[in-house]
């Protein structure tokens, strides 16, 4: 009830806005967005000051809550009673479920224009298209499978850099807990336990098992050895968490690696943000490496798609917008204040970290060698039916003593049912 | 001139007559409008083969077969369950408890009773963030007992996945047994004193008393009492959410958490609004019953 009145009330607030922007004949674009805090909120308000510099007028409609969920939900009643907002922040095939729906505006003059074809890396390009069609725009690039390392405490069991393979990291891990320090930060979140599971996937079965398995969802792959072994190493990596770690929130887990409490996070580079915001140095104070995979890299891009709008003004605000966005000047100042890197190849890297640095330079070699892959805990991979069904599987694995084989014919199955 | 004052009256006299009916009238529309109309609605949505958006194509039955496909609502109504009736029993009895201990004309009853209300003015959000800091291994209850020297104290429910659903019982419970004091409370005070004082002469104890003539008496707000904890059961959400966000994993699920799960992060409209139909066919279990035995009950006296 509550959650009703709220989006009820959202709803009149928005359209009311929508109202107000009428009058003008300038480029408008209304832009629905969650990103209502810190460094996404700086770096949404770099992206209005661009757009409103070169003339457009921007209606903001953040809507914030539940990840995202309060604002699609509002995107829904927008689009039912047609009058979709002309840019949406949405990420993965949710892109492309509202393309099929007939939602999406085309942008391909835009895009032929300003490059895109050359410029926006191809496995990116594929998540931006609906049968060949651009419909939205990348915004940054975040790498997921990364790690995130406390120097001090790998030193104390000798260690100076992170693992480079599973076997190792078992080894390290190991030594740590011998030494009394809990190896890794985690948090118990469905997605968190998620994120941990695909990297294991990737460096376990390599980037080929990792399209079959969670991009293909092929049956022969998720009903594999393979697929046991990386249950094994999940048990295992659960056996080197604290206690508490149910619930935990992501942010407090790096800062469980910062603080000294553990010495390793599997996490997307979002949480590079929480170092720096507490001064620390990467390469002194923290290590980022990326989590054991040959020339695998995981990424998790968010983008704004665009909706069908009526009206010249409107129409050339959202394009004015979509122009903007994959422009150079935008990515480098948006991913500097987000902590990804640019979704756009060339953009220099001078002003970033070291660790945005190698997230690029990895960008290139798992591009050339195939590895470049989108995020299924992330909602880049699969469509959110199909990605829950996996990750309520890995979570009750992980939370529980369910052994491999039963999660593996689990997996099977609720893919299955979710499939159909 | 007459006329007209005549017509006058009579209209002032026939909106006097309707007056009630048409200030009701726009609450009645939408009440009859935004719930029966949108009950009627998801009802429908769970035939329907919706995902992203609502569709109007038939599916039959297929969303009710995948619903009770998924190992997942069988945790949540497992959960229901466990929850649902730990919740209403322990709730009975402590409210109850607590309302015969009140009635012994003991000294600061106000205040007590104040006191054991006050979880009610709560929101669940509230009471299920105290809760989790309270029952959270490293910060609450085991680390105090832990600092005071008591080092093999264990209560470790909120992490583990086959205890977490009886810590939202005891949140819960913590809530709404102060409630139910008050309406057993209400009641033991409008129990004839003059039967009571017969007892006593008999030579009746007073545990006899109250089980052979007081709790008897007071069946009737046995039987509100259940509905009210029963329907805050099924509904149950933002207790779960706040508490332990459904976890570890999907462990301590309710069907309203599953429900919410489905049909606004899942792009699943269609299972969402079956197991929206399956939590109003348990509610509507326990509360048609109890309409139809109150209206005959009402019949039978009026």
């Amino acid at each position: 009830m509550y959650l009703r009145k709220t989006i009820l009330a959202t709803g009149v607030a928005l359209s009311a806005l929508a109202t107000a922007s009428f009058a003008h004949a300038e480029p408008t674009a209304e832009v629905l967005h969650w990103w209502t805090s810190g460094g996404e909120a700086k770096a949404v308000a770099a992206l209005k000051e661009d757009f409103e510099a070169k003339g457009g007028k921007w209606v903001d409609s953040p809507v914030a809550g539940g990840a995202g969920d309060a604002a699609m939900t509002v995107l829904r009643s927008r689009v039912l009673s047609g009058d979709a907002p002309a840019a949406v922040q949405l990420k993965g095939p949710a892109i492309q479920e509202w393309a099929e729906e007939g939602a999406l505006a085309d942008l391909n003059d835009v895009a032929a224009a300003e490059n895109w074809d050359d410029v926006i890396p191809p496995a990116i390009q594929d998540v931006m298209k609906y049968e060949g069609d651009y419909v939205a725009v990348p915004v940054n690039i975040h790498r997921v499978d990364w790690i995130w390392a406390n120097p001090t405490l790998l030193a104390k069991v000798g260690a100076d850099s992170v693992p480079t393979t599973w076997d190792e990291f078992n080894a390290l891990a190991d030594k740590l807990q011998a030494a009394g320090i809990t190896p890794v930060a985690h948090g118990g979140q469905p997605w968190q336990d998620a994120t941990i599971f695909e990297t294991v996937v990737l460096g376990l079965g390599g980037p080929e098992f990792y399209q079959e398995a969670l991009v293909d969802l092929d049956d022969d792959a998720l009903n594999s050895d393979t697929m046991k072994a990386v249950f094994d190493q999940m048990r295992k990596i659960r056996g080197y968490v604290d206690a508490d770690f149910p619930g935990r929130d992501w942010n407090l887990a790096t800062a469980m690696v910062m603080n000294g409490d553990a010495a390793m996070q599997i996490m997307g580079d979002w949480a590079k943000g929480e170092f720096l915001a507490a001064g620390k140095v990467p390469g002194k104070d923290f290590l980022c490496a990326p989590t054991p995979s040959e020339n695998g890299y995981l990424f998790n891009t968010d983008s704004f798609a665009m909706f069908n709008v009526s009206g010249d003004d409107k129409i050339a605000g959202q394009k004015l917008l979509a122009e903007l966005i994959v422009g150079e000047k935008f990515q480098e100042t948006f991913n500097l204040l987000k902590g990804s890197i640019p979704a756009r190849l060339g953009v220099p890297m001078d002003k970033f970290d070291d660790c945005a640095k190698k997230s690029e330079a990895d960008l290139k070699s798992a591009q050339d060698a195939g590895g470049f892959l989108p995020s299924m805990a992330h909602g880049m991979a699969l469509r959110g039916h199909l990605s829950g069904a996996i990750v309520d599987v890995v979570t009750a694995h992980f939370n529980s003593d369910m052994t491999s084989d039963e999660a593996v014919s689990r997996l099977v199955e609720a893919v299955e049912l979710a499939k159909d | 001139m007459g006329a007209s004052q005549s017509t006058e009256s009579n209209l002032a006299a026939s909106i006097q007559r309707h007056l009630s009916k048409i200030v009701v009238a726009p609450s009645f529309a939408a009440s009859l409008f935004f719930v029966y109309g949108f009950i009627l609605w998801t009802g429908y949505m769970a035939f329907s083969k919706s995902r992203m958006l609502p569709v109007w194509d038939w599916a039959g039955l297929r969303q009710y077969e995948r619903l009770w496909q998924m190992e997942r609502w069988h945790v949540a109504i497992e959960n229901l369950f466990i929850f649902g009736g730990l919740f209403i029993v322990t709730c009975l009895f402590i409210g109850c408890l607590l309302a015969v201990l009140l009635d012994q004309r003991i000294r600061a009853e106000g205040a007590l009773r104040t006191i054991f209300l006050y979880p009610m003015a709560l929101s669940f959000i509230v009471t299920g963030t105290v809760w989790k800091w309270l029952l959270n291994p490293g910060l609450g209850l085991e680390s105090m007992m832990h600092n005071l020297g008591w080092e093999s104290f264990k209560f470790d429910w909120l992490v583990n996945s086959d205890m977490a659903i009886y810590t939202v019982v005891i949140a819960a419970v913590w809530q709404a047994s102060g409630f139910v004091m008050a309406m057993f409370l209400a009641a033991l005070r409008g129990v004839d004193q003059d039967i009571i004082r017969a007892a006593y002469m008999d030579g009746a104890s007073l545990p006899r008393i109250y089980f052979g003539i007081i709790i008897p008496s007071i069946r009737p707000v046995f039987l509100s009492a259940i509905v009210v904890l029963a329907h805050l059961a099924v509904k149950s959400f933002d207790l779960v959410i706040a508490l332990t966000g459904g976890g570890p994993g999907y462990s301590s699920d309710l069907p309203a958490t599953f429900m919410y799960t489905m049909a606004f992060q899942r792009n699943q409209l269609g299972i969402g609004a079956a197991s929206a139909m399956m939590m109003l066919a348990t509610v509507m279990a326990i509360i048609v019953p109890y309409l139809y035995s109150e209206l005959r009950g009402g019949k039978k006296n009026g």
